[in-house]
């Protein structure tokens, strides 16, 4: 059993190893980041000044589709998915995932997928345009038919990918567990990976029916969304955010496991409140089937309709409040250290409740009739996606880098890292709330003067956050290449958990022999 | 390899399947749901509420009712040409009103200004959602497309009547019909009567 | 390790003091440039009053948060000394936590029900107004009153280019604003002609989405003359950012004024259809009619955009006779696929003329001398003939 890893590119393209495969998918989704952080420095490069300067109002529009798409599902997804891959085998003491040839082929849909709808920016019509949540008859009787084709098949190809990959960790979480490991020993991130598994398999098929209606809207005449054949450009919608909505807690709900695993380790404490930590990840998940239509609170509904959404989303805050608590609890008479993934780790607990006190605030409906579809909403999901997201993939990074390479990273570079994307992150979206609440609305390539100052302090922002990112790069290569070797097993003085009792770097192979969980 | 753990892996890649059978019927599921079940369900939906304001599209079988004379509905009509409709389109009155269980005749006028011979679909929207449910059309130009040739022009009829059981604090209905030029979708649908998408 | 600590709650306490900003400046509509307008509507009074709230509560219940978290930070540094202790769950405590969040939300939803209610409350208004949103203009009826009328943008190509100062209204003005009385309930019937827009104003908190195929509601009950600006919120393409709303809102005597002279401007144009015009005074209409609909695609020299929209200069449909047919054609009745809108539908047939023959004889589309041709003039009882099918 214990051969090492072929060699050469073969080693990536057939290889079925866990590690291997988690390693594929960081590297994807990093370059991905990479790619939809050129995007965003487009935009907020033309947004630097009123006026057009740089791009046209249809690449500018193109520019905030492929933004939001590139980075929802080439970035933060596929990042997740990696973490995963890496390590739930080794925190459940698994040797390997349940579906290894299957994992294989979940990562090597991802690279085509992409490729498609990059390519689209080189075709006549230009990359999709009608923004990441593409409402129809924007993106079907309005769109370029070829670019809507292509952007269809990508999407299809990357939900087929998601939903493996769920499949996988849904089998492995369920059946490779070591003796002894029961539901409620499982450590958090693996337990938010399972309620997130079973979310992608339950909402990416509704994502695919969505995009598959408008490929019948557009070559087959049909109408599911088009009210001259007596369908409704509303089912859309309705339809979109059924998926959509679930799909933000996909996201999210991942980092929520993160930031379980770092802040007990750097607080050398338990976890406080392991099981109400689990209650409030599943009811999550499940309120967020029933909450789709507050992204469409302007759209048209009656007064009951409303209501019903509102309260509902109103709800959510329950059990994320439950959350923020039980983690400032675990700090609570704890023994902190501040290390970076720590440090990214506080930074998005507090980001990520400015992010959802601002969540609260939008599912008021009559105040959302002001805040919808404005720069307040682009603020609201960036402290959840980016500092919520982002930041928690960054201190997953920092974290189990010296387990995955057996090499510590500089910790002066890393907390530069820190301080340059916790400032450049905040001087980008915290004046968005300003401009929002002013009045400016979303994906406008240009604006009123009145959003002048603002926006061009949210550029800088944004150009301090982009370049601290390249940091990052520097900062993992230099790790990889020449960091200080670091032999422990346990490279976090309060570290807990299956992982921290393989050498370091982790063997190619884990747990061949499954370990005894008392 | 031992016998145990040769059982074990055994029992093992059983459960792997059953997880993948599962899953995948979900995922499956979901999808036959997506397309089957979430579009009718928001049409019932529609009709229950209002919502969207889609109302009928068929006839109503008139009950013979009660006029209330107590009391007068304005009743509005709006036409809104879709952007691929070049056709001179509006409402021979703009408003009218009636008192409820009054049955009564209006007239649209289109006008096909265009050189081709054209197929339109009017698609009507009632507001506000509380007068959904009372507001019936016995005949409406909007049940049926109605093709006109190159420059003709026509009188288009619609037989509404107001349930005398509307809520007493509904003093306005609006009814907004939006021209569509189908004549492309005619052509194509004309090989079957079969639409996906129809509610 | 202290330094880093006290870092981080100087960074904490600094966004939460940046919270507290909105309540500075602000002008008579209650606007400022952080936060929400209180506007000029009860509604929007009620959804200003609702956002605060909300805005306070969260102010409130982050400084308990993140003060409990600054202090667990300071208090239990591993750098001090500290030692940690073991305990890990507390029901009591977690039960709490779970209760007390559940009645602020019932304490919020209580102020966001009833104000959502009045916003519903859309019955008998004195004055019907249905709001078009097309690419990439609104268009307004007034409806049983027979005036109806396009608001494009009005802000120079040039100021967008920056080849011109940007004026104190730049991309929020237009040629003709949607003009109302105060105190008098407005209600907007919101729809759309291609694909789906939002119509937004602040200062009356009123965002409709307007939905190809169906119409919805909204009110408003302005209080206090003045100009309200506002705009499009839902993506609809290529100039999203250039479909501004202006409302004027005028004291009824006013308004009465502006509706009478509207109303006589409307007889006047269908007066002037039987009318028979210079070539002059085509042209001077023309010019503007083209700068103001044609110039954004076929741009203001005719030359079009390569490949996207064709050119006007030169070509054979503007030039020869055997060419008009088409030309009042496709001006009349567009060609949809092309995005050619049909402006037989949205123009009067003077202002129709006008642009043809400007078409036809601008950018030396004309016979090149000062005596135009038979053909190069299009009255407007030629439009109106062509529209009958004669």
């Amino acid at each position: 059993m214990a051969h090492g890893p072929a060699k050469g590119i073969r080693r990536w393209l057939y290889t079925t190893n866990h590690k291997d495969i988690g390693s594929l998918y960081l590297w994807f989704s990093f370059a991905m980041f990479i790619l939809g952080g050129a995007f965003a420095m487009i935009i907020r490069a033309e947004l630097f000044q009123p006026g057009m300067q740089l791009v046209d109002p249809e690449f500018f529009n193109q520019m905030t589709t492929m933004h939001g798409l590139v980075m929802v599902f080439g970035a933060i997804m596929p990042a997740f998915v990696g973490l995963a891959n890496w390590m739930i085998p080794m925190m459940i003491g698994a040797p390997d995932m349940a579906l290894p040839r299957m994992n294989n082929l979940s990562f090597w849909l991802l690279p085509p997928a992409f490729l498609m709808l990059a390519a689209t920016l080189f075709t006549e019509g230009g990359a999709p345009q009608a923004g990441w949540t593409f409402y129809a008859p924007l993106s079907t009787t309005y769109a370029n038919p070829l670019t809507a084709t292509i952007f269809i098949f990508a999407v299809h190809t990357m939900g087929a990918s998601s939903i493996m990959g769920s499949i996988n960790i849904i089998a492995t979480i369920l059946n490779m567990r070591a003796p002894g490991m029961s539901y409620m020993k499982m450590p958090l991130f693996v337990w938010t990976w399972l309620i997130t598994a079973f979310l992608l398999v339950a909402v990416m098929p509704v994502l695919a029916g969505a995009v598959t209606m408008m490929l019948m809207d557009i070559h087959g005449g049909t109408s599911f969304f088009d009210a001259a054949g007596g369908g409704d450009p509303v089912l859309f919608q309705h339809v979109f955010w059924f998926f959509g909505h679930p799909e933000v807690y996909i996201i999210i709900l991942p980092a929520f496991g993160v930031i379980s695993q770092i802040i007990p380790t750097f607080s050398r404490k338990p976890l406080f409140g392991y099981s109400s930590m689990v209650y409030a990840t599943a009811s999550i998940a499940l309120l967020s089937f029933i909450v789709w239509a507050h992204h469409m609170f302007t759209v048209g509904m009656p007064l009951a309709g409303e209501l019903f959404f509102m309260y509902a989303t109103m709800l959510i805050a329950v059990p994320t409040g439950v959350k923020v608590f039980n983690w400032i609890a675990t700090m609570f008479k704890g023994s902190i250290s501040f290390e970076t993934p720590m440090l990214f780790s506080l930074a998005f607990l507090v980001l990520f409740t400015i992010g959802g006190f601002t969540g609260v605030m939008l599912s008021i409906a009559p105040a959302d009739f002001q805040y919808h579809d404005s720069y307040f909403v682009v603020a609201h999901f960036h402290y959840v996606m980016v500092a919520g997201a982002v930041f928690s993939m960054s201190a997953a990074v920092y974290y189990w880098l010296p387990k995955w390479t057996g090499r510590m990273y500089s910790e002066p570079l890393a907390q530069v890292h820190f301080w340059t994307s916790f400032v450049g992150f905040n001087l980008t979206f915290f004046p968005q709330h300003f401009v929002g609440l002013a009045g400016m609305p979303r994906r406008y390539s240009d604006y009123a003067l009145q959003f002048a100052d603002y926006n061009m302090v949210s550029s800088c922002g944004a150009f301090l956050y982009g370049v601290s990112q390249i940091l990052f790069l520097v900062i993992v290569i230099l790790t990889v290449k020449g960091g200080k070797k670091t032999t422990k097993e346990k490279t976090w003085e309060g570290a807990e958990g299956l992982e921290w009792t393989v050498p370091s770097p982790a063997p190619y192979h884990t747990f061949s022999t499954p370990p005894t969980v008392k | 390899m031992s016998e145990s753990t040769a059982t074990t892996n055994n029992a093992r890649s059983n459960a792997n399947r059953r997880i993948v059978l599962g899953s995948v019927g979900v995922a499956v599921g979901m999808l036959i749901f997506c397309f089957f079940v979430l579009p009718p369900l928001y049409d019932a939906l529609c009709d229950l509420t209002g919502l969207n304001a889609k109302i009928e599209e068929s006839s109503y079988e008139a009950v013979p009712a009660a006029v209330d004379t107590s009391r007068t509905v304005k009743v509005q009509f709006l036409a809104t040409n879709n952007e691929s409709m070049p056709w001179q389109f509006g409402p021979a009155l703009e408003q009218v009103r009636v008192h409820p269980g009054e049955q009564t005749t209006i007239e649209f006028v289109a006008n096909n200004t265009t050189g081709n011979d054209m197929v339109a679909q009017a698609v009507p929207s009632v507001v506000p959602f509380k007068a959904v449910d009372y507001f019936h059309k016995m005949e409406c130009f909007c049940f049926e497309r109605q093709p006109l040739k190159a420059g003709e022009s026509a009188k288009l009829p619609m037989v509404f009547t107001i349930d005398p059981e509307l809520p007493k604090q509904i003093h306005t209905i609006t009814l907004s019909y939006t021209l569509f030029d189908v004549t492309e979708m005619d052509a194509k649908a004309s090989g079957g009567s079969f639409q996906w998408g129809k509610g | 390790m202290f330094a880093r600590a006290k870092q981080l709650s100087v960074l904490l306490l600094g966004s939460a003091c940046l919270w507290g900003v909105p309540a500075l400046a602000a002008d008579s509509a209650g606007r400022s440039a952080e936060n929400m307008p209180i506007g000029v509507t009860p509604v929007s009074q009620t959804v200003y009053d609702i956002h605060m709230l909300m805005f306070w509560i969260c102010v409130v219940i982050g400084v308990l948060t993140f003060g409990a978290l600054i202090f667990s930070l300071i208090a239990y540094r591993k750098s001090k000394g500290a030692v940690a202790a073991n305990f890990h769950e507390s029901t009591k405590v977690e039960i709490a936590w779970t209760v007390i969040p559940f009645i602020i939300l019932i304490g919020m939803a209580w102020p966001a029900t009833t104000a959502l209610i009045e916003v519903y409350d859309s019955d008998e208004a004195e004055l019907d107004i249905k709001v078009t949103g097309s690419q990439w203009k609104w268009s307004y009826d007034y409806i049983g009153e027979g005036v109806s009328f396009i608001s494009n943008l009005s802000t120079p190509k040039d100021q967008i280019a920056n080849l011109a100062a940007k004026g104190e209204n730049y991309l929020q003005e237009v040629d003709e604003p949607l003009v109302v009385p105060v105190g008098k309930k407005i209600r907007f019937l919101v729809t759309a002609s291609d694909v789906i827009h939002s119509w937004w104003v602040p200062d009356l908190a009123v965002k409709r989405d307007a939905i190809p195929g169906f119409t919805h509601e909204s009110w408003a009950l302005i209080e206090q003359p003045g100009t309200y600006r506002g705009f499009c919120a839902e993506l609809c393409g290529k100039d999203h950012a250039f479909m501004p709303i202006v409302v004027e809102a005028v004291p009824e005597a006013e308004y009465n004024d502006w509706l009478a002279q509207k109303k006589k401007e409307a007889a006047e144009i269908r007066a002037l259809t039987s009318k028979v015009f210079t070539l002059d005074e085509l042209m001077t209409k023309g010019k503007e009619v083209y700068t103001k609909h044609c110039s954004t695609c076929h741009m203001e020299n005719g030359e079009g955009v390569q490949g996207a929209f064709p050119a006007l200069k030169g070509s054979a449909m503007a030039t020869t006779a055997e060419g008009l047919a088409g030309h009042l054609d496709i001006v009349v009745n567009g060609n949809t696929s092309k995005g050619m809108p049909a402006w037989g539908t949205s123009l009067p047939d003077v202002e129709l003329a006008a642009v043809i023959t400007y078409e036809r004889n601008a950018w030396g589309n004309g016979s090149g001398d000062d005596e135009p041709d038979e053909d190069d003039i299009v009255q407007p009882i030629d439009v109106y003939n062509f529209k009958k099918g004669e």
